[in-house]
């Protein structure tokens, strides 16, 4: 749906990428100063690539012989900063870019901003100015959403609090490309993921595989690693969920949503604890069978473990000094712990 | 009522029409030279900058008598002028011409600061809503600016009728042709025994400059409100 191939030159940074984004989320991920927002300003229409082709459901919206203004992309942008018309009410502000007669009644309710409609931007507070400037990105009806680190301006409390319209806005069906260096979110949010570090694509894929693949657990830094596993809520008891994966049973404190419902769990790699002999008189809840798929040592004094039990996946780093003592190889089965608790309240969605 | 003498009314009524037609020929080209000012970046800005300040600090009396140049029936712009009946030397049309310039700097100045205390990521957030360039000028650009755009008008209001130098260099004092209340105040001045009138005068004057100066520097702050979306 989305196709950019573009290289963008400035100073000494060269931004050279080729990516395909279809429908669903696709998050643009990696460090500061990669060039995300420069690439989404570039498929935007907001900066001029040097070269390179960037197309919309077929239609070149920069090409050789093409360059369209922004305005004529419809391409929706949410930028990091909300950028709310101050002279306007938030009603204004949400129907800027709207059809004529567009009720924003809908939207506003999906991103509870109904009470603020006739509020001036200037009195809002930064979640609110937000969801405000998702809901006019919204109202326009774009053919592709950016939002490009809409909560980078935001505490971590009030980041968890726009999580959940997030993911209301990514089941509404329209596609989104999700700009951002917070693995948390990607995992909650994203379909596909694009990996991009210093103006290059590094890696690119489903999130699943992705996230659970060690080599790039290494390139997201070891304390941001962790699996992502998908599942259903079967039981919810006493604050504790029970969620059928694709990796056996798991129980899960934090989970939100009645039996039945789906959800998305991270697990991070340093919250799983291995053993070659099934625990006994544990306190952790969840002892899976594993086996190693691969085990891969970094620079540092970590290893990271790639565990497969049925279909699901599961990373764990453990130290080097562990891993000998152990005599851990690939191929060996052996028992994960998991606590309840080892999922963080930031990692869990729908 | 103040007592006048009638001339003295004319006078007045000149002033206000000379005045109003003045700021309100200069506001489009103001707002055009202060968008430039504020957001062009090409080469020779400075130039445009100095030229557009020219007319605050040369001789009032320079200024008149270089439109005079231009203008008169042999200048190069009176000569093509003169015969279609457009001549401005000597019309109240030149007394207008004379106060716009004298006023223009003061209203691309004002214009120019409200300009650019607008951030231009509001003009690029509007592109993204699907505003075309002249939508987002209309809609998110002058709605803020609205109040500069006032204040400058206002300024240049009072500037264009206190405007004497230039204007009798330019199209002299022509009892009910140019002779704006400026130009009148200096005539009764030259006349024994015309104190009262002349008081009048000049208490309408200071009422005008103060008054403007009061409700420019009421809007100007207005500006940072609304940007604030308050």
């Amino acid at each position: 749906m989305l196709d950019v191939d573009i290289t963008r030159r400035a100073g000494a940074f060269t931004l050279d990428v080729t990516l395909a984004a279809s429908s669903g989320v696709t998050a643009v991920f990696g460090p500061s100063g990669a060039g995300k927002t420069t690439l989404a300003r570039c498929i935007a229409g907001l900066e001029r690539p040097d070269s390179g082709r960037v197309a919309l459901g077929g239609e070149v919206m920069f090409g050789p012989d093409r360059d369209l203004p922004p305005h004529l992309r419809g391409i929706g942008y949410v930028f990091q900063e909300p950028r709310l018309f101050p002279h306007l009410d938030v009603t204004a502000n949400l129907l800027y870019g709207a059809r004529p007669g567009t009720d924003p009644g809908p939207v506003a309710e999906m991103l509870d901003i109904g009470p603020l409609l006739g509020r001036r931007p200037g009195g809002l507070s930064g979640g609110e100015a937000a969801r405000v400037a998702i809901g006019r990105a919204l109202l326009r009806s774009p053919r592709l959403l950016i939002l490009d680190e809409p909560l980078a301006s935001l505490d971590r409390r009030r980041r968890a609090a726009i999580l959940p319209y997030l993911e209301r806005l990514r089941d509404s069906g329209t596609p989104i490309l999700y700009i951002s260096h917070a693995i948390e979110e990607v995992a909650r949010l994203a379909t596909t993921l694009v990996l991009l570090q210093d103006g290059r694509v590094a890696a690119s894929g489903s999130v699943g595989d992705l996230l659970s693949d060690p080599d790039v657990a290494a390139r997201l830094g070891p304390d941001q690693a962790g699996a992502l596993i998908e599942g259903r809520i079967t039981a919810q008891e006493g604050g504790l969920a029970t969620v059928e994966t694709p990796l056996g049973q798991l129980e899960v404190a934090g989970v939100d949503g009645p039996p039945g419902g789906r959800v998305r769990v991270r697990i991070r790699a340093e919250d799983v604890i291995v053993a070659r002999m099934r625990p006994e008189g544990l306190s952790a809840r969840n002892v899976l069978p594993c086996r190693i798929a691969t085990l891969r040592a970094g620079q540092g004094p970590g290893v990271m473990l790639r565990l497969e039990a049925g279909d699901g996946r599961l990373l764990a780093r453990l130290t080097r000094r562990s891993v000998e003592e152990m005599g851990l190889a690939e191929g060996q089965t052996v028992w994960a712990v998991v606590k309840t608790s080892g999922v963080a309240r930031m990692d869990v969605g729908r | 009522m103040i007592a006048l003498p009638p001339e003295a009314w004319d006078a007045l009524a000149l002033s206000l029409r000379v005045s109003l037609v003045a700021t309100v020929a200069a506001l489009p080209p103001a707002l055009w030279v202060a968008h430039l000012l504020a957001r062009g970046r090409f080469r020779g800005r400075w130039l445009l900058d100095a030229a557009v300040h020219l007319p605050l600090v040369l001789p009032p009396v320079v200024t008149g008598y270089a439109l005079l140049l231009l203008f008169s029936r042999s200048g190069p712009l009176g000569a093509v002028l003169e015969p279609l009946g457009l001549g401005l030397a000597f019309r109240w049309t030149g007394a207008a011409l004379a106060a716009g310039i004298m006023a223009f700097p003061l209203i691309v100045r004002a214009i120019r600061l409200a300009i650019e205390a607008v951030d231009p990521k509001l003009e690029e957030a509007a592109a993204t809503l699907g505003a075309s360039r002249w939508k987002v000028w209309r809609t998110v650009t002058l709605p803020l600016i609205a109040p500069g755009l006032l204040a400058g008008a206002t300024l240049g209001f009072a500037k264009a009728f206190g405007e004497f130098g230039a204007t009798i260099t330019f199209v002299a004092s022509i009892p009910g042709e140019t002779r704006t209340l400026p130009s009148a105040i200096y005539a009764f001045l030259q006349v024994p025994g015309a104190e009262p009138a002349l008081a009048g005068l000049v208490a309408i004057a200071v009422a005008v400059a103060v008054g403007a100066v009061l409700v420019s520097n009421w809007l100007a702050p207005k500006v940072a409100a609304r940007i604030a979306g308050r």
